[in-house]
């Protein structure tokens, strides 16, 4: 058999090296700024949702349940936690959520804009269409690498990989739902003497909205799927026991903590769903 | 009356470069060569036209002959290639943003083929849209709103989602949505061609309806040329992004120019386009009710005629007499006033010739053309009722 010559060698991880190191050593006080601001927003969430008594957090998930579901799924919903907390995880669970919710947000912030450009412009569109794919295709343990060197270990990195794992589906899907908007609908708002802002944010958005929820409850339900890769990292939480679970055999644990994510998932999903539900445009 | 509207010249090609085509299609490179050689479309050649204040400019032709390119041009949805389009004198083409954004704003409104309506808003979100976007307050706009949508005959739909309402009432949204802002020109293209028949009569009579109050500058599109010469006060005809002719429904019945236009017109109802003014005739053969009965005989005489009308000193019609009736009471010693008739017809000046076949069948004289005062205008005889239509 012939082995593939060793003398064709070309050392792309040399320069991918050197382009982190260059990137580390220029823009390291830009990277502190990222940091500390994700920090910042991060600690505030699991401030608050520790703050809050565990039966608020029940009666808060009830009522979304409720309102944006049906009653009995509210009901199910409080009852899935009750679960999770008689496990010995609610912390646990509220770190898992603190992450999640911290990754979403910062996804919408930096997502929605992206969408909207790329609406607008199809250079961007071409450009970004395959940094998509490559984000979604790339497995989603090499986030760790750039995440560990860019922030070291613990929460910040943690948001940073489950960030740039979940955030496409809200960026081509805020595309794409300003790029369906009629065109017939665009073209009323012009002939009125609509300024661009009036029609992106009284035409567009509005009639993007339906999609742009949709790629939100993806985002969402991708940020979740991340926790237990994103504990590699250090990040505290549900995925952390299930990796502890993993790395000790302790399938007992494993299977309690693997079942909170699941419940985590379900509720957030449903809520976020009849939340999009009802921003559907009839037609 | 004076132009509202002139453009001049009006080219539009659609392509990357399509300043680059303008000397070829200038040259008179067809449409097909054009897009063969270069990728290029061309939307409309040299188009020149004016609209005068207060008047329904019609722009008809089958689709793909540029009439929607046309109608987007004059509020600058679509960018013309080279030409000029002056509105109340000034040329639009010059305007930076900002004087276009209040061009828009104030000067004219469109209405959609489909509607346009946003479907996120409610009806009165959507009628209230052009004055949110001049930053109306928002209760004077709402009010106006208000008032736009009850004249459009929707009063108690204001918070109706447009999906909730039917078609015909969807384009009344549309319509109330484009008067809410007053402009002086309304630009309609195919308003009505998504409606079904019975509806689209309803709204081309409203619309004349509402003209006749308003006075607006109408540009309006269509492909059916029953329509634009229902509704058209002049009316333009489009082919392959050309405008063939223009003219009153009349002139282009009576005289195409072109085959296109010949074959066009072939299918219309002449009855419905003849009005009763086209068809009158003015007599001087009249009798005042002050003449005495021999002087109505003579002049019945000398014209060869069974019957005439008769007027007081203003020209009032007051009746008419026959031949018959005469001769007989000249022997009796009656006065004119005795034998009076009125078992006659009498119609006023926009009544379409379809309506007068009915009268022409039933009566034996000529029918009296009347304005609102009761003055007679004219006459139309029998014959030439019929006989228009063929």
């Amino acid at each position: 058999m012939d082995s593939f010559p060793a003398s064709i060698r070309f050392e792309l991880g040399v320069y991918v090296d050197i382009f982190v190191k260059w990137l580390y050593t220029n823009f390291g006080d830009f990277f502190d700024a990222v940091s500390s601001v994700v920090l910042w927003l991060m600690v505030n969430i699991e401030n608050i949702l520790l703050w809050l008594p565990w039966w608020s957090v029940l009666i808060i998930v009830l009522l979304l349940g409720w309102r944006f579901v049906s009653p009995i799924a509210g009901a199910i919903f409080a009852l899935m936690l009750v679960l999770v907390g008689s496990f010995g995880y609610w912390d646990h669970m509220l770190y898992t959520l603190a992450i999640v919710m911290a990754s979403v947000v910062i996804s919408l912030v930096i997502g929605i804009p992206i969408g909207i450009l790329m609406a607008y412009s199809t250079h961007a569109q071409s450009v970004m269409r395959p940094i998509l794919d490559f984000m979604q295709t790339m497995p989603s343990l090499v986030y760790l690498i750039p995440a560990i060197l860019f922030f070291g270990l613990g929460k910040v990195p943690g948001v940073f990989a489950t960030t740039i794992y979940a955030i496409p589906p809200v960026i081509r899907l805020t595309d794409m739902g300003i790029r369906q908007v009629s065109k017939e609908m665009v073209e009323a708002a012009v002939s009125f003497g609509s300024s661009s802002w009036d029609i992106l944010t009284k035409v567009q958005l509005p009639q993007a909205l339906p999609a742009i929820m949709a790629g939100i409850n993806q985002t969402t339900m991708m940020a979740i799927s991340m926790v237990v890769i994103a504990s590699m990292i250090g990040v505290k939480g549900l995925g952390m026991e299930v990796l502890i679970g993993i790395q000790r055999i302790d399938v007992g644990r494993g299977f309690e903590a693997g079942l909170g994510i699941v419940i985590i998932a379900i509720i957030m999903d449903r809520i976020s769903q009849g939340v999009a539900n009802r921003f559907k445009i009839p037609s | 009356m004076p132009v509202k509207i002139e453009v001049k010249n009006l080219t539009k090609i659609f392509g990357k470069h399509p300043k680059s085509i303008l000397d070829k299609v200038n040259q008179g490179w067809s449409k097909e060569k054009v897009l063969a050689e270069t990728g290029h479309t061309v939307g409309i050649r040299n188009a020149s036209f004016q609209v005068h204040e207060g008047e329904v400019f019609v722009i008809m032709g089958l689709s793909g002959s540029g009439k929607s390119t046309l109608i987007r041009c004059l509020n600058l949805l679509n960018k013309p290639t080279s030409g000029e389009i002056y509105v109340d004198g000034e040329n639009i083409l010059d305007y930076d943003k900002k004087q276009l954004k209040k061009f828009r704003q104030e000067k004219l409104a469109m209405v959609f083929q489909h509607f346009g309506l946003l479907s996120h808003r409610t009806v009165i979100g959507n009628v209230e849209y052009g004055l949110e976007v001049r930053k109306v307050p928002r209760e004077e706009r709402l009010s106006i709103a208000r008032q736009a949508i009850a004249n459009a005959g929707l009063a108690g739909w204001e918070d109706k989602m447009p999906n909730e309402l039917s078609g015909g009432m969807q384009q009344r949204v549309g319509l109330a949505r484009a008067l809410a802002n007053d402009p002086d020109i309304l630009l309609m293209d195919e308003p009505f061609s998504a409606l079904d028949p019975l509806i689209r009569r309803d709204m081309q009579y409203d619309l004349m309806e509402l003209q006749s109050q308003l006075q607006k500058t109408i540009v309006f599109i269509t492909h059916d040329i029953n329509e634009a010469f229902k509704i058209g006060d002049r009316v333009a005809v489009m082919k392959d992004g050309v405008i063939e002719q223009i003219g009153t429904p009349e002139e282009l019945l009576d005289a195409p120019e072109s085959e296109y236009i010949e074959n066009f017109v072939r299918d219309i109802d002449r009855s419905k386009v003849y009005q009763a003014k086209h068809v009158m005739f003015k007599t001087t053969v009249l009798v005042t009710i002050k003449q005495g009965l021999k002087t109505a005989l003579n002049e019945m005489k000398t014209n060869g005629i069974s019957s005439v009308f008769v007027v007081d000193s203003e020209r009032r019609l007051q009746g008419i007499i026959t031949i018959d009736d005469t001769v007989a009471a000249i022997k009796e010693g009656k006065t004119l006033r005795d034998i009076l008739r009125d078992d006659f017809f009498t119609t006023d000046t926009e009544a379409s010739l379809q309506d007068l076949i009915p009268k022409a069948t039933d009566t034996k004289y000529p029918l009296a053309v009347i304005d609102e005062n009761n003055k007679l205008l004219g006459l139309i005889s029998r014959v030439s009722v019929l006989s228009a239509l063929v």
